[in-house]
């Protein structure tokens, strides 16, 4: 009975004002969209890759290497290839590539294919078909990218190592791979026949060694796998099979969906702050009608309920508009995310994501909305006849308690639904609430500081403009919060970025090369040496490279550390990986001493020889100053022991090592060069490159400044993931934005008109107005780049471990645009305000 | 002639009704002059008042104020007149809540562009005259219902104003205070000598004016001096 009278007082009661109180509760709606579009896109995607799973690899299984695979593996693959599996090898490695048309040369990457790779999936080319002319033509495909910069176009001579080639066509799509894969490194494909022709492949160079194997069914390629397990094992060939391929890809790309969800998330709950304080407004405007129903004889409970009834009808309401958004940015995603996405992803509606954000939307709104509607369970009847009697104020509500602790496990129940893992969940909810507790301090400090340090002798419409930040029931605050956190996410995110960008930046700095050539023979190095030097001014430097394997370390042999499961060894990884050791006599610029000493004078003989090794590794590896490392360089033994341990600065395009040894025993070992040198004009360096080349075709130059702006790229395309879903956190804040100046309509009409009939001009009230949203634009800008700051340095200090660089011009450049939006909102919003004649006004308003 | 109306006519549509609530004013008021206008509610004596001062403009008819025809005015030079010439009390004071007393009364000043110590020792002066010198920095809603009127009189007067008008300047007050109020408010008005335009409903106001017209239902049905109201 009292429940039904609830309800049907809800409805009559929200007559009148449901298009206001509508626009709060959109104030969730973007979040749910957020939420709705990133759930249902990474159920679309996932889709996506189990349907297309066998394409991402290209075949069932996949072999690789660094080095090329030992007979015995040739002979099992020989054997399945006769047993009549399809097999196909892949060759890639770096080289550089030249277009004697227009003289171009370029550092690429070259990908020697046979056997009629890929088995499944098509790669695509244009003209079309040029693909499997390869098996019969001498040619190559490239990707367009190659083109581009090398000025060539199809049908163009190529000169790769010593062999020459016709561009057959443009490699257009193939499958399982990222849009951005060509635009990294942009790949020639060359029939592996020819590939003995160029003479690449010499000592030292970096090259990755494949075979794809074609079995008819899961059951084969486990048979296959289990059969040469040890064989692999013991030549360090990795495997990859198509199912893990697409466990991994599922995986990575709902991780990436998960995390971007956060963002959204956090838009959600801006929203929910949003409603909070527009429910507020309301339940101040309804305290009277609360207390008049109390006098009629209507229970607190009852009372209560007709307006909690109306506050859930409203979440579910702005719930709903923001799951039909959410599924229209559903479709929008695919645009933004196009270059990281190895699939073609088709759009479907997923009812359980539009029901979850539903749920979810709904909830959080009614949550935010039970805070302030506590209070009309205290309105005292006593003031349906004095206005001024107010309940004490002093009581404590214990429900009020309640609902917190309710909220607080919302949050953190929502984060771990949505993060990718609990830890990250638990670790989400914290820092959004610190971040959320020090935005609001930082946007509660700064509007104090407005008020108190009130610029009394500004022009009267500024002055007015700020005091209207003040008006009573402002919400102020909410706004400068919600707005503020999207800033500060887009704000942070640029700041890194430019900060990391900035770190590789290698024009800026005179003292750093541009230039990286390397592969270079031993007897070739006084050559290319002398060819550097002559074009440039600065002295090139030679730095040698020596491949080496780890034996043993303090006597044990590597295998039977690696046979030992048990407790917590030496990484896998740091034992078995092939290092590429130099070796100097003094420190270079990257690098610091952190334990032991650097070695001075020459060692006695018969001791082992004194290396130094990276703090990092000699952590994977569980040695420090003292411990022996048997090292194993091209099959010749070399005792060593660590006489010291460097920090080394990664983040520098310098040769850097995580071993050094002391000279006087790597001279005579196998080894390569590399050359650091710095040309500061593009034309010289593209001379210096061409050639290098010509003389030298073996001989890779690698220009820094395109790894730079590939970096840029990469960087910009994760950026603008998760900028635009901080969009959706600002426009949280532009929807409450407009709440509170729509609740503050007849406040801002009534004073706008009395202004006029005190004389005000149409433009000082706009000026007045305009001061105020600049200031709220101010404000929001201001706290989130704030914080931004702050988290950016944190951020470039302990996690990138870099210099923090703060770019104001772009910081500025957020703020003016926060603030136009602002303005743009407000003046959009406040029309009528400018419109309202006084008279007509001022009689609507008393009627 | 301070104010010259004549054939004033307002018509207010809303949809396809359309309401009369004025028809065939015509008045005139001398400088310096005090005249109440009375009426029962809906009579259209606020919007005869809003009309004179230029606040609307009229369906039909002319409003000289001051010399000057305010129907070839902008909306935004009507402003400047109003700034410049005329000043209002309003029944529910309708004081800025975001400004203290000693701000709102600098308001009028300040919209002309006169701000500056002459101003503010002006609106200091003024509110220490309606007895608020202790109250200066408080605001509106740190004031009771009589206080606030009084900040409202000082505004009225600070722009040093050619005309005033009052709107039930007592209307939202208990007799008592509104007795106080209507002291200061005829007080100011002589030492200024303004010409006043007061709306009210009390019988005894009006009997302090010199001259009292009548509206009923939008027309003039009297326009009579005080003595014989």
């Amino acid at each position: 009975m009292s429940g039904r009278f609830a309800l049907v007082m809800a409805w009559r009661e929200s007559r009148g004002n449901r298009r206001r109180l509508m626009l709060t509760v959109t104030a969730v709606s973007l979040g749910v969209a957020a939420l709705v579009a990133i759930n249902s896109f990474s159920a679309d995607v996932t889709a996506s890759v189990r349907s297309q799973a066998r394409s991402l690899l290209g075949a069932d299984v996949e072999l690789r290497s660094r080095a090329p695979f030992p007979d015995s593996v040739a002979a099992v693959l020989d054997s399945m290839s006769r047993a009549g599996v399809a097999v196909a090898r892949v060759t890639s490695f770096a080289s550089m590539v030249l277009a004697p048309r227009t003289g171009v040369t370029r550092l690429f990457e070259i990908r020697a294919v046979d056997g009629g790779f890929p088995f499944y999936g098509a790669v695509t080319t244009a003209p079309p078909g040029r693909w499997a002319e390869l098996a019969t033509r001498r040619g190559v495909l490239v990707d367009t990218a190659v083109l581009v910069h090398l000025d060539a176009r199809v049908g163009d001579t190529v000169t790769i190592g010593e062999a020459r080639f016709e561009i057959a066509g443009v490699v257009t799509s193939s499958p399982g791979e990222v849009g951005l894969r060509a635009a990294l490194g942009p790949r020639v494909f060359l029939p592996a026949r020819y590939l003995p022709d160029t003479r690449l492949l010499r000592f030292g160079s970096l090259a990755r060694y494949r075979a794809y194997l074609r079995l008819p069914d899961d059951a084969a390629v486990q048979r296959f796998l289990n059969q040469h397990n040890a064989l692999f094992e013991r030549h360090r060939i990795g495997r990859d099979t198509a199912a893990e391929r697409e466990d991994d890809l599922a995986d990575a790309l709902g991780r990436l969906a998960r995390y971007l969800g956060l963002v959204g998330l956090a838009a959600l709950l801006l929203g929910g702050l949003g409603v909070a304080s527009a429910i507020r407004v309301f339940v101040r405007d309804r305290i009277d009608a609360a207390a008049t129903l109390r006098c009629l004889g209507a229970a607190t409970r009852v009372v209560f309920g007709i307006y909690l009834a109306q506050a859930v009808a409203l979440g579910l309401a702005g719930a709903t508009l923001g799951a039909a958004l959410g599924i229209a940015v559903q479709a929008l995603l695919p645009l933004v995310l196009r270059d990281l996405l190895p699939v073609d992803v088709a759009m479907t509606v997923h009812w359980p994501a539009v029901l979850t954000g539903l749920a979810i939307g709904t909830g959080i709104a009614a949550l935010f909305a039970l805070l302030p509607l506590l209070d009309l369970r205290r309105v005292p009847p006593l003031r349906a006849l004095r206005r001024d009697f107010d309940a004490d104020p002093r009581r404590r509500d214990p429900l009020r308690v309640g609902v917190y602790a309710v909220l607080a496990a919302a949050l953190v129940a929502l984060a771990m639904w949505q993060a990718p893992s609990r830890g990250i969940g638990a670790g989400f909810a914290a820092a959004v609430a610190l971040t959320t507790a020090i935005l609001w301090l930082i946007a509660t400090g700064l509007v104090r500081a407005t008020r108190r340090w009130f610029p009394t002798r500004a022009r009267y419409v500024v002055r007015q403009g700020i005091a209207n930040l003040f008006r009573p029931q402002n919400q102020t605050v909410p706004v400068v919060l919600a707005i503020g956190f999207g800033v500060f996410l887009i704000a942070t995110l640029y700041v890194v970025q430019r900060s990391l960008l900035d770190q590789l930046a290698v024009d800026a700095r005179p003292d750093r090369p541009n230039l990286v050539l390397f592969d270079i023979q031993v007897d070739q190095r006084e050559g290319v040496a002398a060819l550097v030097a002559d074009r440039l001014t600065a002295a090139p430097s030679l730095t040698p490279l020596v491949p080496a394997r780890i034996a043993a370390i303090n006597g044990r042999v590597v295998d039977s550390i690696l046979a030992d499961t048990t407790g917590r060894g030496p990484s896998r990884w740091a034992l078995r990986r092939e290092y590429r050791n130099t070796y100097r006599d003094t420190l270079v610029a990257s690098e610091q001493l952190v334990a032991g000493a650097w070695w001075h004078g020459v060692q006695t003989r018969g001791e082992p020889w004194r290396v130094s090794v990276e703090q990092d590794l000699a952590a994977e590896l569980g040695i420090g100053v003292g411990d022996a490392i048997r090292w194993n360089v091209q099959g010749v033994p070399v005792d060593t022991r660590v006489a010291s341990l460097r920090r080394v600065d990664w983040a520098r395009f310098e040769p850097n090592f995580f071993v050094v040894f002391e000279p006087g025993v790597l001279e005579a070992a196998p080894q390569t060069f590399v050359l650091l040198a710095r040309a500061e004009d593009p034309g010289r360096r593209a001379e210096l490159q061409r050639d290098v080349v010509v003389a030298y075709p073996n001989v890779s130059v690698l220009d820094l400044t395109d790894v730079q702006r590939t970096l840029d790229r990469v960087l910009g395309q994760v950026a603008l993931a998760i900028r635009f879903m901080a969009l959706f956190s600002v426009g949280s804040g532009l929807v409450i934005l407009i709440g509170a100046l729509r609740a503050s309509r007849l406040q801002r009409l009534r004073e706008a008109a009395l202004l006029k009939t005190l004389g005000a001009r149409g433009r000082q009230i706009r000026d007045i107005l305009l001061t105020e949203y600049l200031t709220w634009g101010s404000l929001a800008a201001l706290t989130g780049v704030a914080l931004a700051t702050l988290a950016s340095w944190m951020l470039a200090r302990w996690v990138f471990e870099i210099a923090v660089r703060i770019p104001v011009l772009g910081l500025a450049g957020i703020w003016g645009a926060v603030c136009l939006l602002t303005v743009a909102v407000g003046l959009g919003t406040g029309r009528e305000v400018l419109r309202a004649t006084p008279l007509r006004t001022l009689r609507e308003l008393s009627e | 002639m301070m104010i010259i109306a004549e054939h004033l006519e307002q018509t207010y549509r809303s949809g396809d009704t359309a309401l009369t609530v004025l028809r065939q004013v015509d008045l005139t008021v001398a400088p310096e002059e005090f005249v109440a206008v009375m009426g029962p509610s809906g009579s259209g004596k606020t919007t005869l008042l809003g009309l004179l001062a230029g606040l609307d403009t009229p369906t039909r008819g002319t409003v000289r104020l001051d010399g000057h025809d305010l129907n070839r005015l902008s909306e935004d030079a009507r402003a400047r007149l109003r700034a410049e010439k005329v000043g209002f009390v309003f029944q529910t004071f309708q004081l800025i809540p975001t400004l203290t007393a000693l701000e709102n009364v600098l308001v009028p000043i300040e919209l002309r562009g006169a701000a500056g110590p002459a101003a503010l020792h002006r609106a200091r002066e003024l509110l220490d005259r309606v007895g608020l010198a202790a109250r200066m920095d408080h605001y509106p809603a740190q004031l009771s219902g009589g206080e606030q009127q009084r900040v409202g009189l000082a505004r009225a007067f600070a722009g040093e104003p050619r005309v005033l008008f009052a709107d039930e300047p007592t209307g939202s007050l208990d007799a008592e205070t509104g007795a106080t109020v209507i002291d200061l408010l005829v007080a100011l008005n002589r030492d200024a000598r303004t010409t006043l335009m007061l709306v009210t409903h009390d019988p005894a106001l009006a009997r302090r004016a010199r001259r009292v017209i009548r509206l009923a239902a939008g027309a003039i049905v009297s326009d009579t001096p005080a003595d014989t109201a």
